[in-house]
C-alpha cells in the first residue's frame, strides 16, 4: 500500500493544476448556499440556528456535482493513454484505484469544509448545537465517498467522459430517489411497508438525513463505507478485465 | 534477461499475436519490425504486464510477468507508443512523480534521479514547462526520460524515435547504444536504417507470427545485393 501515497499526491495536486478545481469549488459553494437561502431552502424562515436547510439539498446537489468531479478519474487516463504508463509502473490496480479515489474524496471533502462560513453564520445568529454541525459535516463527507465510488466505477468503464458522467448520474439518481419522500410514499401505498423500507434502505437520503439531525447510527456509517468499498472493488475488477 | 514464451492474444476475431517466442540477452539491442498492426505493440504490452496474454507468458530476469507483475515492472523501463504523460504537469513534476513511484522517496534521491534523466535526454531547457506546451520531439524525450529514470536493466521502447527530427533520432540512437552494454533493449521501429545502425538482432513479425529472428547482417545476406526494405517486403507480403 506504500504506492498509494504518490498516486494520491499527484491526483490531488492535479486538481489544482488546472482551473477546474477553482471553478468547481466556487460553483459548488454558490449553488449550495443559494439553495439554502432560496425560498425552497428557507434558511431564515426556519427560525433555528441549524444547518439542516443547508445540508438537506446535499444529496440532490451531489447528484450533479460528484459525477462532474469523478467522470475524468479513469476515463481521462484511458483516453490519453496514461493508463498504460500508470499500469506499467510498479503499482497494483488496487493501489492506483485507492490512491485516485482518496484524492477525489479529499477534494470533495475540502469543498464541503469550505462551506464553514455557513456554520459561522448560524453561530452568529444563534447558538447552534455543535455536535449536530459536526455529524452533518461528517455525514456529508461520508456520503461524498459513496457517490464518488459509484462515479469512479463508471468512469473506469469508458474512455468517454460524457458517457461516464451520464452513467454516474443515472446510478446515483437511482440511489437518491429510492429514499425520496415522494417516491417512498408511492411505494408504501402499493407494497408492504417492510418491502418499501427495504428499498429505501438503499438510498443516500435515508442514511444521510439522520446524520444531519445529529444521529450517528452505525448502520448509516456502514452503508456509506460498504457502498464505497464495494464500488471500488468493482472498479478494480473493471480495470483488470 | 527477457524470455518470451508462445504469447497469444486475440482481440475479437482477430488474432493479434499468434505464438511469438524469443529471448533477449543482456547487451543485446533487439529491433522489433513489422507492418502496422502486425502485433508489435501488443507483444510489448504483454511483456510489460499491461495486457494479459490469452496464453503463453514472458519472463523478465527470471520473473514471470503473470505471477509477479509488479516485480517485473520494477525491472522495466517502458516507453509506450506516443509517449503518454500527464499534460498539466511540468517535466520536472512529472519525472518527480515517476521517481516517487519508482521508490525514490527522499527528496535528495528523487532530485538526483530526475536530474540525471533530464540531463541524459536534454530536457534541461524545458524542465519547468508543462508537458502540453511541448513539441512532439520533446514529449517523446519526456517519455524516454521516464523510461530510463531508474536505470532499469531492461528497456522496452515502442517507436522511440517516432516524431523526432533527424538530429534527435541520431542522438536517441547514440543514447540507446551507449546504455546497451549492461541492459537488454527491445525497440520497435519502422525505420529500417535504424535497425542496421544500432540493433544487434532483428525480429520481424507479420500477422502475429515471427518470420525472422537473426542478426541484421544475416538478414541482409538472405538476398545478396538486396536492400533491407526489399527483404522486409518479401517477408511480410502476406500482411499486405
Amino acid at each position: 500500500m506504500r504506492q498509494v501515497t504518490p498516486i494520491f499526491k499527484r491526483e490531488f495536486v492535479g486538481y489544482f493544476r488546472t482551473p477546474v478545481a477553482y471553478v468547481f469549488m466556487v460553483a459548488f459553494l454558490v449553488i449550495s448556499v443559494a439553495l439554502a437561502f432560496s425560498r425552497f431552502g428557507g434558511f431564515f424562515r426556519n427560525g433555528f440556528a441549524s444547518l439542516d436547510t443547508y445540508f438537506g439539498f446535499y444529496p440532490w446537489l451531489y447528484l450533479f456535482i460528484v459525477p462532474a468531479a469523478g467522470m475524468r478519474l479513469w476515463s481521462e487516463e484511458k483516453r490519453s493513454g496514461t493508463a498504460e504508463l500508470l499500469f506499467t509502473l510498479p503499482v497494483t490496480t488496487l493501489e492506483a484505484v485507492i490512491g485516485k479515489f482518496l484524492a477525489g474524496w479529499a477534494f470533495l471533502a475540502l469543498c464541503v469544509l469550505l462551506s464553514f462560513p455557513m456554520a459561522l453564520t448560524i453561530a452568529y445568529l444563534g447558538s447552534p448545537d455543535w455536535g449536530v454541525v459536526a455529524t452533518s459535516y461528517a455525514g456529508a463527507i461520508l456520503m461524498a465517498g459513496g457517490f464518488l465510488g459509484v462515479c469512479s466505477l463508471s468512469s473506469a468503464l469508458t474512455k468517454n467522459q460524457v458517457i461516464s458522467f451520464v452513467v454516474s448520474f443515472a446510478f446515483c439518481a437511482v440511489l437518491v430517489f429510492l429514499g425520496y419522500s415522494g417516491f417512498t410514499g408511492f411505494l408504501e401505498a402499493y407494497l408492504p411497508v417492510g418491502v418499501a423500507n427495504a428499498v429505501s434502505n438503499f438510498s443516500f437520503i435515508t442514511h444521510f438525513s439522520p446524520m444531519v439531525r445529529g444521529i450517528v447510527d452505525a448502520k448509516d456509517v456502514v452503508f456509506f463505507l460498504s457502498l464505497t468499498a464495494f464500488t471500488l472493488f468493482l472498479n478494480v475488477v473493471a480495470l483488470e478485465r | 534477461m527477457i524470455e518470451v514464451k508462445a504469447l497469444v492474444k486475440t482481440y475479437g476475431s482477430k488474432r493479434a499475436v499468434d505464438g511469438v517466442s524469443f529471448s533477449v540477452k543482456r547487451g543485446e539491442i533487439l529491433g522489433f519490425l513489422g507492418p502496422n498492426g502486425a502485433g508489435k505493440s501488443t507483444t510489448m504490452k504483454m511483456i510489460t504486464g499491461f495486457v494479459r496474454p490469452d496464453s503463453g507468458t514472458a519472463l523478465v530476469d527470471g520473473i514471470d510477468v503473470l505471477k509477479d507483475p509488479v516485480a517485473v515492472k520494477r525491472k522495466l523501463g517502458y516507453l509506450p507508443e506516443n509517449a503518454p504523460a500527464y499534460p498539466e504537469m511540468t517535466v520536472e513534476e512529472f519525472l518527480g512523480f515517476i521517481a516517487e513511484v519508482r521508490g525514490f522517496r527522499d527528496a535528495a534521491a528523487r532530485r538526483a534521479h530526475v536530474e540525471r534523466a533530464v540531463t541524459l535526454t536534454h530536457l534541461v531547457t524545458v524542465r519547468r514547462q508543462t508537458i502540453d506546451t511541448l513539441s512532439k520531439g520533446y514529449k517523446q524525450r519526456v517519455g524516454f526520460a521516464q523510461a530510463l529514470l531508474h536505470d532499469p536493466p531492461v528497456l522496452i521502447l515502442d517507436e522511440p524515435t517516432d516524431g523526432l527530427d533527424p538530429n534527435q533520432k541520431n542522438e536517441v540512437r547514440h543514447l540507446i547504444k551507449n546504455m546497451a552494454a549492461e541492459k537488454a533493449v527491445v525497440l520497435s521501429t519502422h525505420i529500417l536504417e535504424e535497425v542496421e545502425a544500432i540493433c544487434t538482432r532483428v525480429i520481424i513479425i507479420s500477422r502475429g507470427k515471427l518470420v525472422a529472428d537473426e542478426s541484421p547482417a544475416k538478414l541482409l545476406a538472405r538476398q545478396p545485393g538486396a536492400r533491407m526494405d526489399e527483404i522486409f517486403r518479401s517477408l511480410t507480403q502476406s500482411d499486405l
